[in-house]
């Protein structure tokens, strides 16, 4: 308190009655912020819906055998299809996958279960994994051209794409799996130490078996991704009009995106609609790895 | 590691609990473990060393400040200039259409998520826009070209002719909805972070619920959220396929969004189809272009991963 000059008494205060702590039950401001943020929910849900609706009615008309049984033809696009593209699929994700996924989980291994925070070496790998993770795709292409295709001289073929393809997913398989592992209480751990097990057995016969649904949940997510995925590959020579399946990793070939890409680029109508049924396809097996996805992550999670 | 070396006294007394021989099996194993950790370092070099060379090589014929000071781009003409302000202006101008989109809307929804939403209803909400960050770049630009640029056409409120066939302005638009899940659920985590003794504090003075989310909770969280946005950038900077399909092949310098404009993605795209020979000015163009959306997104990068971290050490 500091010198009281000019001392008055202060009135005691009129005690007003005391408020209610309820405020009104209906609050303007309130309700209609709600509703704003409902809004801007609706607008990623109500895109989806409109674009799966558009897709599916342009996709009508050529939604058909002839999609899978017919070759990409340029001069008559009645009788294309797109099996080369199809096949181009499966083959550049399975090796996508027997690259990525066990390079990805050894190094979540490596990461959650071995490697020392302190040392510098350890935060470099993660903050690395973190900035490749938002690299854009089209990088991870030019990568591919100027060090798999040129300087290795895999030249453009399937063994290219899907080593191109592996990077790119790689970040995002080690995130997914090293969540997974962090899930595997300590206690787990300890147990298994404490009877003798070494460090690798514990890994191997405690923790890789209680991880394996969140691994494999992000794995599928993962490749999903990459199944998706044009942009690298169009720097890869993912040539739109390939009258063949692969044959094996010097083959070369198409994917569903590069093609969808091709069909998207003609002008005729015949095309506009071969390229929603091939987005319908694409679609479909995005759709179908999801849900496997979300079937194993609730059939085989554990709650400790 | 530094074990303490315990001398067991010879004969009785109990055992070391030292290991009783070297395990070299283990070690090898975390040799390997690490050899597969360091394949991702491995991608960054080689990112960096088969980016190099060529631009290097594109710098000797054209000077840097032609490069990033010419108003003209017109690299696979007969005639080519080489100055990449028309495609980084593109680049720019759709990134701000698409931030202008995402940012409010997914920052809204992630408030509903992580404020209002009872545990049901996120449960059933998030898988919907996670699917929306799950659906192909190349599927976006059909919609974009064939949808939503014909709809802008249609309902454009007179003056001028309205957008091109191809534009800045769709591309833009269907880009910002597909980094809505990035900043929403990038946000909604930091938010999740924030403690709730902030809020209680919040509403024991009689706030509401509005009051607590946009004062108390998003001021909490805003590093968590301007990572998020930066994050965003960084996506809608590299983004290819999108603007390939949607925005055009003319490098123009304009800030029109109506007119068709190329951006980086877009000129690496178009220029890298097909076989491009490595002897080619082309080829090269092709990487120093490259170099530089590198550079671009890599600052973008380490700016939000600084950012994440910093929320992640106040409140845990």
């Amino acid at each position: 308190m500091t010198a009281g000059t000019g001392i008055r008494v202060s009135e005691p205060p009129s005690h007003p009655a005391p408020r209610k702590l309820a405020g009104p039950r209906f609050r303007p401001g309130e309700s209609a912020f709600r509703l704003l943020l409902l809004c801007c929910l609706a607008v990623g849900i109500i895109f989806l819906g409109v674009l799966i609706t558009y897709v599916l009615v342009e996709a009508w008309p050529r939604l058909d055998s002839r999609l899978w049984e017919n070759f990409p033809s340029i001069r008559r696009p009645e009788r294309a299809g797109a099996q080369s593209a199809i096949f181009g699929t499966i083959w550049v994700i399975a090796f996508t996958a027997l690259f990525c996924l066990p390079t990805g989980i050894m190094a979540a291994i490596y990461l959650e279960e071995y490697a020392d925070q302190n040392r510098w070496y350890n935060r470099m790998i993660e903050l690395n994994i973190q900035n490749l993770a938002a690299v854009p795709s089209i990088i991870y292409g030019i990568l591919g051209l100027g060090l798999l295709a040129r300087e290795l001289s895999l030249g453009t073929t399937v063994l290219t794409a899907s080593l191109t393809l592996s990077l790119l997913v790689l970040p995002v398989v080690i995130i997914a799996s090293r969540e997974a592992i962090r899930a595997v209480p300590q206690s787990i751990r300890q147990a298994s130490l404490a009877l003798g097990a070494t460090q690798w057995q514990t890994i191997w016969r405690q923790v890789l078996p209680a991880a394996v649904p969140g691994i494999a949940t992000g794995s599928i997510l993962a490749l999903s991704r990459a199944i998706g995925e044009a942009a690298p590959l169009l720097l890869l020579g993912a040539v739109t009009y390939v009258a063949f399946n692969p044959e094996g990793l010097e083959s070369a070939y198409t994917v569903l995106p590069i093609q969808i890409f091709g069909w998207i680029s003609q002008s005729r109508e015949e095309f506009h609609h071969l390229a929603a049924a091939g987005i319908v396809i694409l679609l479909a097996i995005l759709l179908l790895m999801n849900a496997a996805a979300i079937w194993l992550r609730n059939r085989f999670s554990k709650r400790w | 590691m530094t074990s303490p070396t315990l001398k067991a006294p010879a004969g009785a007394g109990p055992r070391s609990l030292r290991r009783a021989k070297p395990r070299y099996g283990e070690r090898v194993i975390q040799g390997l473990l690490l050899v597969a950790a360091l394949v991702s370092v491995a991608t960054t070099v080689g990112i960096v060393v088969s980016l190099i060379p060529p631009t290097v090589d594109f710098f000797e014929r054209v000077s840097v400040a032609e490069f990033l000071g010419g108003t003209e781009w017109t690299a696979l003409f007969s005639t080519p200039e080489y100055g990449v302000l028309p495609l980084l202006g593109a680049t720019m101008l759709i990134t701000v259409i698409a931030l202008a989109v995402a940012v409010p809307v997914g920052l809204g929804a992630a408030i509903y998520l992580s404020e209002y939403a009872d545990r049901r209803v996120r449960a059933a909400l998030k898988p919907a826009l996670e699917v929306l960050a799950g659906v192909p770049t190349v599927v976006y630009g059909f919609f974009a070209l064939s949808f939503v640029t014909p709809r802008l056409r249609e309902w454009w409120p007179g003056g001028g002719t309205g957008p091109d066939f191809q534009n800045a302005l769709s591309a833009g638009l269907v880009m910002g909805v597909m980094i809505i899940p990035t900043i929403a659920s990038l946000s909604e985590d930091a938010m999740a972070a924030v403690p709730d003794s902030l809020r209680d504090g919040a509403y024991a003075l009689g706030s509401g619920k509005r009051i607590v989310s946009v004062r108390v909770v998003v001021p909490a969280a805003l590093s968590g959220i301007v990572a998020a946005c930066v994050l965003g950038i960084s996506r809608a900077i590299g983004e290819t396929m999108i603007v390939a399909i949607a925005s055009g092949l003319t490098a123009t310098l304009t800030v029109n969004p109506l007119e068709a404009m190329q951006t980086m993605t877009g000129f690496i795209a178009q220029a890298g189809q097909g076989d491009v020979p490595v002897q080619s000015f082309e080829y090269k163009t092709i990487f120093a272009v490259g170099a530089l959306l590198f550079v671009i997104t890599f600052v973008m990068n380490v700016i939000s991963i600084r950012l994440v971290r910093k929320y992640r050490e106040v409140y845990e």
